[in-house]
């Protein structure tokens, strides 16, 4: 039979520059608080799946489904750790979301963690480019901000985008961060600063990209029968989808569309039932600006190609008829590579218990994630609704 | 061990000199980089090799200003995705071209030039970077 899944308890890290802390030290910082929010004790859970790219090149440790159950005293619990790139966190929900469905786990601690500035800024762009086609792309200088300028700058071309509109996301992603106590940025920031900021791979800029960070996430999920044992309000996983791509950006039928995230977000809301009308907040996955105008119509927000022009229009504000990270993003919340996807869950899962303070979305239900790995090679979507 | 990229790279000499791809014969598309199974086709495909001649346009473009470390010498520097006349696309260096000049849809041909080091000790790659056809022939 299959159950239902709960996600019961919550927990992150602070993000940022954590030079004091290693990765096992955050990683434990997430998995108390998630573990304390849901009031479950280690002897509850029976499984643990950790979400991380490459601790191997940013820390020198890998195997860390056995660090997070040893840190955490549980070294006999079954313990994973998976890998998509930058959707490595989201992969995590959804191993853990599968498991509890089947039956196989009852009760998991999920964890997301990357460890990115015990390296120098160049080691981790170099580190960073790994989740292209390193081969074809990276081999020939193609960093990861160059081929998002591709993106860029091809829908600019087709679309009429500008550099205000890709400027504009982090105006509005820097604006919500102020009210997240966990987000690296917690300052807003004018729209003309953006503008000057230097530029990294024209017509990206270093404020039209998400930072270097240090951070881990945490969620306690369960099936919904034992969820009440230890909630009155748990929040439910109501859909989980995965899709690929090619790994290359210049295999794909068309770069201003990622189409792993079309059909992962299509099925979803299919899956569920739903509209992308009935969906009240969204953390969608802007490691570059305008991976968040392009998935603003790649998941049905807008038609395709108006992904700049809704920015204008006040859409995506927290006040706006689809609010779209209030959690900062990734741009302003901090962008720990394997920690984003569960810190994105964390986050939607705040706004549906009400208890995401200043950044509130008035009354939310249902919550989308989006992750996105590499270039769009692959996207995971969790709806979420209580 | 081997030194870091040796193998990897002599695995792709024929590609990365002289623009190896594949030719699918069943449904007649152009592969580059050279594939293992035609994703139109699979099993129904038959994959040959094919020498691309190595003309094309810029389908898109960026100037990377930040690089990694085997990078860093050449910054600013042009990186471009062109598209060939046969129809795959790939990714490239542009050389011979200011970062002002280049646009989308602009014709460029191959060129071979050195690609990188791999570090200090590394063995250094060479193979294609594209430059803009006009500067060579005149015509656009
Ligand atoms: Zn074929």
């Amino acid at each position: 039979m299959e159950k239902d899944v709960a996600i019961i308890g919550v927990g992150m890290s602070k993000f940022g520059e954590l030079w004091d802390k290693s990765i096992r030290e955050i990683t434990l910082e997430a998995a108390m608080t998630a573990i304390f929010d849901s009031g479950v004790h280690g002897k509850d859970i029976d499984g643990i799946v950790v979400g991380n790219m490459s601790a191997g090149r940013f820390t020198g440790q890998e195997h860390l489904g056995a660090l997070a159950a040893d840190m955490g005293g549980m070294s006999s619990v079954t313990a994973y750790s998976v890998e998509a790139a930058c959707a490595s966190g989201a992969a995590a929900v959804r191993q853990a979301y599968m498991a509890i469905k089947s039956g196989e786990h009852d009760m998991m601690l999920v964890l997301g963690a990357e460890k990115m500035s015990d390296v120098t800024q160049s080691a981790a762009m170099d580190t960073m480019s790994v989740a292209t086609d390193w081969e074809w792309e990276g081999m020939f200088g193609a960093t990861l901000p160059a081929l998002y300028a591709f993106m860029a700058r091809r829908h600019m071309k087709e679309y009429g985008t500008t550099e205000e509109h890709l400027s504009m996301v982090t105006v509005k992603n820097h604006k919500n961060a102020q009210w997240n106590p966990w987000a690296q940025f917690q300052r807003p920031v004018p729209l003309e600063v953006v503008m000057r900021s230097g530029l990294i791979a024209d017509p990206i800029r270093v404020l039209h990209s998400a930072p270097v960070t240090d951070g881990a996430a945490g969620l306690i999920m369960c099936s919904a029968e034992k969820a009440k044992e230890f909630t009155d309000s748990p929040v439910y996983v109501v859909s989980s989808e995965q899709a690929s791509d090619t790994l290359a950006l210049h295999d794909r039928r068309d770069i201003t569309t990622m189409d792993a995230a079309v059909r992962a977000s299509k099925t979803s809301l299919q899956e569920s039932g739903l509209t992308i009308k009935d969906i009240d907040v969204f953390e969608l996955h802007d490691s570059f600006t305008i991976g968040e105008i392009i998935l603003t119509e790649d998941i049905g927000i807008t038609e395709k190609g108006k992904g700049g022009k809704i920015l204008e229009e006040g859409l995506t504000e927290l006040d706006g008829k689809f609010p779209v990270n209030p959690s900062g993003g990734l741009k302003a919340r901090g962008h720990p590579i394997g920690a984003t996807g569960v810190a994105q869950v964390v986050e939607i899962a705040l706004q549906l218990r009400g208890d995401a303070e200043k950044r509130q979305v008035d009354g939310a239900e249902k919550g989308m994630t989006v992750s996105v790995g590499g270039t769009g090679a692959t996207a995971i979507v969790h709806i979420l609704g209580r | 061990m081997s030194d870091k990229g040796v193998a990897q790279i002599w695995r792709k000499i024929k590609s990365l000199y002289n623009i190896e791809g594949s030719h699918c014969k069943t449904c007649d598309t152009y592969y580059f980089p050279p594939r293992l199974v035609c994703p139109k086709c699979r099993r129904k495909g038959d994959l040959e090799e094919f020498h691309f001649k190595g003309l094309g346009k810029i389908h898109t473009f960026a100037i990377v200003r930040q690089a990694p470390q085997d990078f860093k010498r050449q910054v600013p520097y042009i990186v471009a995705q062109v598209e060939l006349d046969e129809g795959p696309r790939l990714t490239a260096q542009i050389v011979n071209c200011e970062p002002e000049e280049i646009e989308i849809g602009m014709r460029v041909r191959a060129c071979f030039r050195k690609i990188r080091e791999f570090g200090q000790e590394g063995i250094i790659v060479y193979g294609y970077k594209f430059e803009p056809t006009m500067k060579v022939t005149g015509h656009k």
